[in-house]
């Protein structure tokens, strides 16, 4: 490819090439201060959907070891969403050392608190706050948890935040953070912000899972107990290697919700539940 | 006359119980089952020998203090869940 940029984010490495120079220069500055690396994990290719389009309406299609063949090409302004999309879509079909959990995670005296939920549940928006306020941020993507060992690794990406979260965020991380506004994707407006130098000098390091929230946006507040076998069937749905891992997988799994406290958190707005998680998290760590 | 006999595919499998529920995991499919009782008490029944609903009844009812004429129907109801799923087979 033309250009290209190497990244390691936690234990997991990538080759992004592209035929533009636009979506590595965007990788590049959002991703400033990560190490690079030799050889690695995943590749991900961003192509001309056509080769005259690499000039003519630029389309970007995803490609690499994995392909959806049904994919949309994005535009080319929106050359970073198709990185960050290529990015998780080869590491979700692609990644067999680690159970993948689509959730956020922070972790506060070694031990980790998952944040899973459906798209809109605010886990990226809560995990980004949080790491901004006493917690290591350690993802808002997805949270590897490792079969062997139970313990959980990081994967810092960049947040990617969505519509009003970005307002929201601009109150607390300095614009240097930030990378471009991104209007129209197919998720609304974007905005990425590199996590802060902690979560990313320490994105090797694992933590204990301590407690499994399931938060819920736009609910009045409320946390519920949710039991063992509803956190497993609830994690088994939101993971994306669950099945390929076989009894790798189940083990972890069980052991996670053995483990580990799981509770559901409704909640009207992020400072309400901020204040709620501490609550919880004060009485989860006694 | 005798029924089918009836025996547990449970060569490898997992067993995991989370309050109540157990979660069961089957090499043989790669399937993920979350079953309440008596599926996995039945499952360990069939786990000495094949044998029919009847003899199943008797196994259980061994075990656990039920009428076993009130408990045959669920008996047999689960049975058919279990044999669906692949986790029961005829022998």
């Amino acid at each position: 490819m033309r250009h290209g940029v190497n990244l390691a984010v936690g234990p997991l490495s990538f080759r992004v090439g592209s035929a533009w120079p636009g979506p590595v220069a965007a990788l590049r500055h959002l991703y400033a201060g990560y190490p690079g690396c030799e050889t690695a994990d995943f590749t991900v290719r961003l192509e001309p959907v056509t080769p005259w389009r690499r000039w003519v309406r630029p389309s970007v299609a995803i490609q690499g070891d994995y392909v959806l063949p049904d994919a949309a090409p994005l535009p080319l302004a929106h050359g970073l969403v198709a990185a960050e999309m290529g990015m998780n879509l080869q590491m979700a079909l692609g990644e067999r050392r680690y159970l993948l959990l689509h959730a956020a995670s922070v972790e506060k005296d070694g031990r980790a608190l998952i944040l899973t939920g459906e798209s809109g549940a605010g886990k990226s928006t809560l995990a980004a706050w949080l790491g901004e306020h006493g917690w290591r941020f350690m993802g808002d993507e997805f949270a590897l948890l490792e079969p062997e060992t139970g313990l959980l690794f990081p994967f810092p990406r960049a947040v990617s935040l969505k519509n009003e979260s970005i307002a929201a965020m601009a109150a607390f991380v300095a614009g240097d953070r930030f990378g471009p506004r991104l209007e129209g994707t197919p998720k609304g407006t974007i905005r990425h912000i590199r996590p802060n130098d902690q979560a990313v000098a320490r994105m090797t390091e694992p933590a204990r899972p301590a407690l499994i929230l399931f938060p819920r946006f736009g609910h009045a507040a409320e946390i519920r107990p949710v039991g063992p076998a509803e956190a497993f069937m609830r994690l088994t749905q939101a993971s994306t290697n669950y099945v390929a891992l076989g009894q790798r997988g189940f083990d972890a799994l069980t052991g996670l919700v053995q483990n580990c406290r799981a509770l559901a958190l409704d909640y009207p707005d992020g400072a309400k539940a901020a204040e709620l998680i501490e609550l919880i998290w004060a009485e989860a760590a006694r | 006359m005798a029924g089918p006999l009836y025996i547990a595919d449970a060569e490898g499998l997992r067993t995991v119980v989370l309050e109540g529920l157990a979660v069961l995991f089957h090499p043989r499919s790669g399937q993920t089952h979350i079953v309440a009782p008596p599926a996995p008490e039945i499952l360990d029944a069939l786990g000495e020998g094949a044998t029919d609903l009847d003899g199943l009844v008797a196994r259980l009812s061994e075990r656990f203090e039920f009428d076993s004429n009130e408990g045959r129907p669920a008996i047999a109801a689960r049975l058919g869940e279990l044999e669906t799923a692949g986790l029961v087979r005829r022998s």
